[in-house]
């Protein structure tokens, strides 16, 4: 089974060490992170993580499944580049001498859709939001002018699937009351 | 166990506190959670702790280990043979990674532990304080779940958590690390056991659909085989999985944990899989039409070569880890549920049967394992004493009524293939871990948790001075376990290796034994040596009839090998009965 990229959308509970419970497991089984972003999610005191790493699909079943195991990890998403809606961002440092030989500038904006975020004597600072081969285009066509500094965001995604999170929980909600009405004084 | 009233009964006398230590709140907690035993061993960060057992010690039983690995492994044992979570204390620093051995051992084997962990002030983690370790980085790979508590007034609610995620689903050892200045804190107490968690759910809805289906694989199945584990056993499945193979007549099969979890006498029970396992079972699981897996995990030692493992069969997964289901075999049909609660469903829907021939063929390969294997391990006429006598004999003395301990090697292959259990949760060994150094604490553990049974230790003489220490332990409570060293002058089980797969060169397998005897009579411990097979029969008497420890040292056939064997790289159906050099 050949290797594939997967976004990996984990969802959990805010706990202290968290990324490395997940971490051990993906290093156990060889598999690289090649991005990774955490963040609130549209549910209040959830946690995402959004991962990517290439792998087969019999190996991200498993690893998807043992992360989902985690006490403080709530759902696993595991999605294959088409079935989600994703970008990352972008930051460019480049000396203003280069930049504005010429209509460098322009052009950079225009046509790789960046934008300008601060000026000064000695550098101009661009952003680029897209998908991981445009910012690297942006990279390529810039270098000749002196890129003091660059760096890229991890992968933020949002997933085409109809079914949301919240729907998730309150199914598991209701399996788990069965317990708690026992137990309520 | 105690029922639910006495439980909320225990919970109010213990609430309404105010202005007492963490130190007395950890211990309110414990109380609350109906723990009485707590195995461990003190040290400067956990003195708080300590000092307040004292004004406890008509409620909380401590038990001193003389290594924190003991205390982890004895703590253990109480949990696999009580079926309550076994509770276990030390010191930051030194003491805390001292127990990792034994986390790392009851995660495999997914026994419920709570750990307590003492950790240096607040102010002075992360600076290498004195005995300071980050005990959470380094147990998070072999622990369910680890927290930090920094507050006394965050203790109680920790703990409740501690107790659910470790009793709960599939059970593991949990740890929680308490700084000083929260066992010193004041804090108001009140505590409520944890029933809920969102990001947990070890209730798993009960898959009707899919148990549907498989009442109607094993109905149609021609030559069905179930395959029972330790989740049999964890789930309190025993009398289910008893009543579902009587009623569809599908012969048994267990791995090394799930022995106990069916009686070894039943005309059903075919014996015990995996590499050292019986013949039939292995042989014939490359028969089988059907193999329903209950609460196991398809072990390598199990598998043997997974790519030529029951191919032909349909497989059913009954187990309650989502992420066990499809990981190293994969099935026809997942059923992610207790075992339990599937096995309930599941009778009403199978029929009465019974599978005579086929039952006939695992009948037919014991007479096979009987004459090659066990009648010269079991009855030898001549020559050194064989574990397998040992072990029988101590099974028929006892009529199976006994709790079985084990180290690991040859002496506990012998004890899981000989023993005839009778009663569930009776075996304890080390399973997924296969840690030397485990029988001796773990039996202390396993007589404190079930002090109305005898509990015998079956130990290789390498083993034993892994954990000898515990002897004081031993001494020191007067626990009356009964010591078996099966003594071959060899770490005998990698020497067995050596012999089969390394030309038998014997790198640094033979062992200059100490006089054991003398040893135990240093702590106390009576003993006696045997080497003559006419004494065996009365020295094993003598030891099982003592009222307090004894311990035998049985000089045993140095070369004697473990067979049947799956050796490295074949196929269950490929197990060998006799090996020739
Ligand atoms: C802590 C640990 N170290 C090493 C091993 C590897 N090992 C497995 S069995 C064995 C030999 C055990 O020898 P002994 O205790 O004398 O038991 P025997 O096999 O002779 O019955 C060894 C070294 C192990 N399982 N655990
Ligand atoms: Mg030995």
């Amino acid at each position: 089974m050949g290797k594939q990229e997967y976004t990996l959308s984990i969802f959990s509970e805010n706990h202290i060490g968290i990324l490395n419970q997940i971490t051990i497991i993906l290093t156990r089984r060889q598999i690289n992170i090649e991005s990774i972003t955490a963040s609130e999610s549209a549910v209040k005191g959830v946690h995402l993580l959004t991962l990517v790493v290439k792998t087969t699909p019999d190996m991200v079943r498993k690893v998807s499944k043992q992360i989902e195991k985690l006490v403080d990890v709530l759902k696993v998403f595991v999605h294959t580049t088409d079935e989600i809606i994703y970008q990352e961002i972008a930051l460019y440092k480049v000396t203003t001498n280069g930049l504005m030989s010429g209509n460098v500038i322009d052009h950079v904006v225009r046509t790789h859709h960046a934008r300008i975020i601060e000026v000064s004597p000695e550098y101009i600072v661009l952003e680029k939001t897209g998908h991981k081969t445009e910012i690297s285009e942006l990279l390529n066509h810039l270098e000749p002018y002196g890129v003091l500094q660059f760096s890229r965001s991890g992968r933020v995604a949002i997933t085409r699937q109809v079914r949301e999170l919240n729907s998730y929980l309150k199914e598991m909600d209701e399996a788990n009351r069965f317990n708690t009405d026992e137990n309520e004084e | 166990m105690k029922s639910e009233e006495e439980a909320k009964q225990i919970i109010q006398q213990v609430n309404g506190y105010e202005h007492i230590t963490g130190a007395e709140a950890l211990l309110r907690c414990l109380i609350a959670e109906g723990v009485d035993t707590i195995f461990g061993y003190p040290g400067g960060a956990i003195m708080p702790v300590y000092d307040k057992l004292l004004d406890f010690n008509d409620k909380l039983r401590h038990i001193l280990t003389r290594h924190e690995q003991g205390a982890a492994h004895a703590a253990q044992a109480y949990a696999m043979v009580s079926g309550k979570p076994g509770i276990c204390f030390a010191t930051s620093g030194p003491g805390a990674t001292n127990l990792i051995t034994g986390i790392a051992n009851a995660y495999l084997d997914s026994v419920p532990m709570v750990f307590i962990t003492a950790q240096v002030v607040s102010g002075l983690i992360g600076t290498d304080a004195f005995q300071e370790t980050d005990i959470l980085g380094v147990s998070m790979p072999v622990t369910k779940w680890n927290c930090q508590v920094k507050k006394a007034q965050d203790i109680s609610n920790t703990i409740a958590k501690a107790f659910y995620i470790a009793t709960n689903g599939r059970p593991g050892p949990v740890l929680i690390d308490i700084t000083k200045d929260a066992q010193i804190e004041k804090c108001s107490f009140k505590y409520k056991k944890c029933s809920y968690m969102r990001s947990y759910n070890p209730h798993i809805p009960l898959n009707k659909r899919a148990l549907d289906s498989a009442a109607i694989m094993i109905n149609h199945a021609e030559k069905p085989l179930i395959l029972a584990g330790h989740g049999v056993l964890i789930s309190g499945a025993e009398k289910e999985l008893r009543k579902f193979v009587e009623k569809t007549g599908i012969p048994v099969a267990v791995t090394l944990l799930g022995l106990s979890s069916f009686p070894s006498g039943h005309r059903l029970y075919t014996g015990f899989l995996g590499m050292h396992g019986n013949y039939g079972p292995n042989l014939l699981t490359n028969e089988a039409d059907l193999i329903i897996a209950i609460g196991m995990r398809f072990d390598d030692r199990v598998t043997g070569n997974i790519t030529k493992y029951a191919k032909q069969a349909r497989i059913i997964h009954i187990e309650i880890d989502e992420a066990e289901i499809n990981k190293n075999v994969i099935v026809d049909l997942e059923i992610h549920n207790d075992a339990k609660e599937a096995l309930e469903y599941l009778i009403p829907l199978v029929e009465q049967k019974s599978y005579e021939s086929w039952v006939r063929e695992f009948r037919i390969c014991d007479k096979t394992e009987y004459e090659k294997v066990i009648k010269t391990e079991t009855k030898p006429d001549k020559g050194d004493i064989r574990m397998g006598e040992v072990v029988r004999m101590v099974s028929e003395m006892t009529n199976g009524d006994a709790v079985i301990v084990t180290d690991v090697g040859q002496n506990q292959m012998t004890a899981a293939r000989y023993f005839k259990f009778t009663e569930p949760k009776s075996f304890v060994t080390s399973g997924g871990m296969g840690t030397m150094g485990f029988g001796l604490p773990a039996s202390v553990g396993a007589k404190i948790g079930r002090p109305d049974k005898q509990v015998v230790v079956f130990i290789g003489d390498g083993g034993f001075q892994m954990t000898i220490q515990e002897l004081g332990t031993i001494l020191h409570y007067k626990i009356p376990v009964k010591i078996v060293i099966l003594n071959n002058g060899y770490l005998g089980m990698v020497r067995q290796w050596q012999e089969m797969f390394f030309k038998k060169r014997y790198a640094s397998t033979e062992l200059v034994n100490p006089d054991f005897v003398t040893i135990a009579k240093g702590f106390s411990i009576p003993g006696k040596k045997v080497s003559d097979r006419k004494e065996l029969n009365s020295s094993l008497e003598k030891m099982l009839a003592a009222k307090g420890p004894y311990l035998l040292d049985i000089k045993i056939e140095k070369e004697g090998n473990v067979l049947p064997m799956i050796e490295p790289g074949a196929s269950v159906s490929e197990i060998t009965l006799n090996y020739k050099i």
